[in-house]
C-alpha cells in the first residue's frame, strides 16, 4: 500500500522497574495501511499490549516517531492526542470497560458525550447502532443485566461510534466462550470489511490466521510478518 | 462536553454509590446548619438584649453626676476635681430644652419600710410624677406619684409588686400608711410586676416625691436625670442641649456624662455582634473539617473509579475534561450538603423559638451566606486535589486494573 495509514520508525518504549530496564518495544518499524486486518500475536511480555497502547496514543514512546495518517502524533499535546483518540481510534478491551452505573444505550452514547455531540445526534446514533448490533431490547439495561457477549457487543457499538478509522481491541474474545467470541470476531471482520482498520492483539493463532496479516512479536520486536493475499480460510480448530 | 451532559455524567456518578453520597452531604449539611443554628443563635441573644434595652424607655438620655473622661492626667484635675452635685433645680432646667419632652429627677436610697409590725430593708427611689411616662412603666393598682411642685411633694409612695407582696401579703394594700425611715406615707399606687429582665428590677423599689426623699437622706443631690427626647432624632440634640445647659449652671465646667441609650445599646450591639461572628468562626471549623471529608471521600472515589477514568481517556477525554467532571461531581454534593444544613438549621432556629417564644433565634442573613459559601468554596478547594489526581493518572495503567 502506498499511503500507509500507520507508521512506526525506530520506536522504543523503556519500562524502568527498580534498577533494571526493560525494552517492551526496541527499534519498532511498522506500517499498516487502510482497512487492514491485522493480529498481532505472541506471548505475553512480548510488547503485543505496549504496541497497541502507543498505537492508540494512550503510551508515549521513548524516541521513534508515530506516524498516523501522515501526522507525527508523537508531538502532539495531551488535549490534541485526546482529541484524535475520539475522532479516529476505537477501543474494544478484554474486560469490556463497561461504565456499570450507565445504561447499554449511555455507554455507547458515552464517547459522543465526551465529544460534545448534540443530544439529537447522538439519540439518532445510538439507535442505529443498537439496531445494527443486535442490541434494541437491551438498550436500557446495565451492564451487568447483560450476558458477556452483548456486554463486548455494546463495547464495540461504544468503540464504532464515532465513526473511527481504526479499532484496536485487546483480546476482545478473551473473557467470552467459543460460540459468543466467534460472534464478536464476525462482528469485528464486519467492520473491517467496511474499510476500517482493524488491529486486534490476540493469544488464540486460530483467530490470529483469520487475518490477513499476522505480526509475531517476541522481546518487543516483530520476528514475523505473515500476509495472506487472501482472506483467510475458515478456522479448523485444533483444540 | 456541554454542561447538561456534564452535570449528568456527575450527578449519575454521584448517586451511582449513595452511601458515599449520603454520608459526604450529612457531613457537609451538619456544618452548614451549626452555622446557621449557633449564629441564630448569637444574633437571637443580640436581639433579646436589644429589645430588653429598649422596653427601658425610648428615646433615653440619662446624666450622670461627674465627668468619666479618658483624655489622660490634666494638672487642673487634680484642684478642682470635686464635682459638682446635680440638683433638682438642674433638673428643672431642663425641662426648658426644646429637643426634651420630659424629665425626670432620681435620688436613690435605702431605707426601711413597716407596716402592721413588718419590717423590711428597700431601696428608696425619689422622683416625680414624669417618671412614669419617661420610663414606660405600669401600675397595676391605684396611680402613680401626683403631678405638682417639684420641691415639695405629699406624703405618698408607690411601692413594687415584691414589696407589696411581702408587706401586705394578700390584704389591701392602697390606702395603707407605712414607716419609711422616720416618715409615714400614705400607699397610693402599686407597680406592675416587670419580671425578670434586664433593665432595674422595679419590684423591690419604693417610690416617693424627690423632695421627701432628699430631705430622707439628708443630701439634694441627685442619682440620675432621665430625659426622654421628642424623638429619635432629636436625642443627638437633647443631648448636646443637656451638657450646654447643665454646664452653664455648673459655671463652665463639664462635670457630668450625658449617655444615651443608643450609645449603651450600640455597645452592646457591637459586642454581641463580634460573639455571633466568633459562634460562627467555631461553625465554620466544622466547615472546614467538612471540606477535608469532601477530599478524602473523593480521593477514594478516584481510586475506586480508576478503571473508569482510563476508559474515558481512552474513550477522548482529555484532561481538563476529566478534572471537571471530579470538581462538578464534589461541586454537586458540597451545594447538596449545604442546602439540606440549611433546611435543617432553619428547622433547628425554628424549634428553638417554638420552645423558648421570648428568644428571636433567627440567623442573621450574612451568616447564611457566609455559610453556604463557605461550604461550597471549601467543597470545590477540597475537590481540586482528586480532580487533579484523576485527570493525571495514567490510562494505560489505569485501564490495566481490576
Amino acid at each position: 500500500m502506498s499511503a500507509a495509514q500507520i507508521e512506526l520508525a525506530g520506536i522504543e518504549r523503556v519500562f524502568h522497574l527498580g534498577d533494571s530496564e526493560v525494552h517492551a518495544l526496541r527499534d519498532l518499524n511498522l506500517s499498516i495501511g487502510a482497512g487492514e486486518y491485522v493480529a498481532v500475536m505472541g506471548p505475553s511480555g512480548s510488547g503485543k499490549s505496549t504496541l497497541l497502547n502507543l498505537l492508540g496514543l494512550l503510551d508515549r514512546p521513548n524516541t521513534g516517531v508515530y506516524r498516523l495518517e501522515g501526522r507525527d502524533v508523537t508531538t502532539l499535546s495531551p488535549d490534541e492526542q485526546a482529541r484524535v483518540r475520539s475522532e479516529r481510534i476505537g477501543f474494544v478491551f478484554q474486560s469490556f470497560h463497561l461504565v456499570p452505573r450507565l445504561t447499554a444505550a449511555e455507554n455507547i452514547a458515552l464517547p459522543m458525550v465526551l465529544a460534545g455531540l448534540p443530544p439529537a445526534q447522538r439519540t439518532l446514533r445510538v439507535k442505529q447502532a443498537l439496531k445494527d448490533y443486535g442490541l434494541e431490547n437491551r438498550a436500557d439495561h446495565r451492564p451487568d443485566e447483560l450476558s458477556g457477549g452483548q456486554r463486548q457487543r455494546v463495547a464495540i457499538a461504544r468503540a464504532t461510534i464515532m465513526q473511527p478509522a481504526m479499532i484496536l481491541a485487546d483480546e476482545p474474545t478473551g473473557n467470552l466462550d467459543r460460540a459468543t467470541g466467534e460472534e464478536v470476531i464476525r462482528l469485528l471482520e464486519g467492520l473491517n470489511a467496511q474499510g476500517v482498520t482493524l488491529i486486534m492483539v490476540t493469544h488464540d493463532s486460530a483467530l490470529g490466521a483469520r487475518a490477513h496479516r499476522q505480526l509475531m512479536m517476541e522481546d518487543g520486536a516483530v520476528k514475523q510478518d505473515i500476509r495472506h493475499a487472501t482472506q483467510a480460510t475458515p478456522c479448523a480448530v485444533p483444540t | 462536553m456541554r454542561s447538561a451532559d456534564l452535570i449528568r455524567f456527575a450527578r449519575d456518578a454521584a448517586t451511582g454509590n449513595p452511601l458515599r453520597a449520603s454520608l459526604l452531604v450529612l457531613a457537609m449539611a451538619i456544618g452548614v446548619a451549626a452555622v446557621v443554628v449557633l449564629t441564630a443563635l448569637g444574633d437571637g441573644a443580640r436581639r433579646y438584649v436589644m429589645n430588653e434595652f429598649s422596653s427601658l424607655g425610648s428615646n433615653l438620655v440619662i446624666v450622670l453626676p461627674g465627668r468619666s473622661q479618658t483624655g489622660g492626667f490634666n494638672p487642673g484635675n487634680a484642684i478642682t476635681n470635686t464635682p459638682r452635685d446635680l440638683t433638682i433645680d438642674d433638673a428643672q432646667a431642663l425641662q426648658r430644652a426644646s429637643a426634651v419632652r420630659r424629665v425626670a429627677p432620681l435620688a436613690i436610697g435605702t431605707s426601711e419600710i413597716s407596716a402592721g409590725g413588718k419590717l423590711r430593708e428597700v431601696m428608696v427611689a425619689g422622683t416625680v410624677s414624669e417618671y412614669m411616662d419617661v420610663r414606660h412603666m405600669a401600675m397595676a393598682q391605684g396611680r402613680f406619684l401626683a403631678a405638682g411642685d417639684w420641691r415639695r411633694g405629699a406624703n405618698e409612695a408607690v411601692i413594687g409588686a415584691k414589696v407589696r407582696d411581702e408587706m401586705f401579703g394578700s390584704g389591701p394594700s392602697l390606702g395603707q400608711l407605712v414607716r419609711i425611715g422616720d416618715r409615714r406615707f400614705r400607699i397610693v399606687g402599686v407597680l406592675a410586676a416587670s419580671g425578670q429582665g434586664l433593665s432595674m428590677n422595679t419590684d423591690e423599689l419604693v417610690f416617693v416625691p424627690v423632695s421627701l426623699a432628699q430631705a430622707m437622706f439628708n443630701s439634694n443631690t441627685l442619682f440620675r436625670i432621665l430625659i426622654e427626647a421628642h424623638g429619635r432624632e432629636s436625642i443627638e440634640a437633647a443631648k448636646a442641649q443637656v451638657a450646654d445647659i447643665i454646664k452653664l449652671r455648673h459655671e463652665g465646667e463639664q462635670d457630668v456624662t450625658v449617655i444615651t441609650q443608643d450609645a449603651v445599646l450600640a455597645t452592646f450591639d457591637r459586642l454581641l455582634g463580634a460573639l455571633t461572628l466568633g459562634v460562627a468562626g467555631i461553625a465554620a471549623i466544622s466547615l472546614a473539617v467538612a471540606g477535608i471529608l469532601v477530599m478524602n471521600v473523593m480521593l477514594v472515589s478516584v481510586s475506586q473509579r480508576t478503571g473508569e477514568i482510563g476508559l474515558l481517556k481512552a474513550l477522548g477525554a482529555t484532561g481538563g475534561g476529566i478534572r471537571l467532571i471530579f470538581l462538578t461531581e464534589a461541586t454537586m454534593l458540597s451545594l447538596a450538603g449545604a442546602l439540606v444544613g440549611y433546611g435543617l438549621g432553619q428547622l433547628a432556629a425554628a424549634l428553638i423559638r417554638l420552645l423558648y417564644p421570648t428568644f428571636p433565634a433567627y440567623p442573621p442573613d450574612w451568616a447564611v451566606f457566609a455559610g453556604l459559601a463557605t461550604a461550597l468554596v471549601t467543597g470545590i478547594l477540597f475537590g481540586v486535589l482528586p480532580a487533579r489526581r484523576a485527570a493525571q493518572l495514567d490510562p494505560v495503567q489505569a485501564l490495566s486494573k481490576r
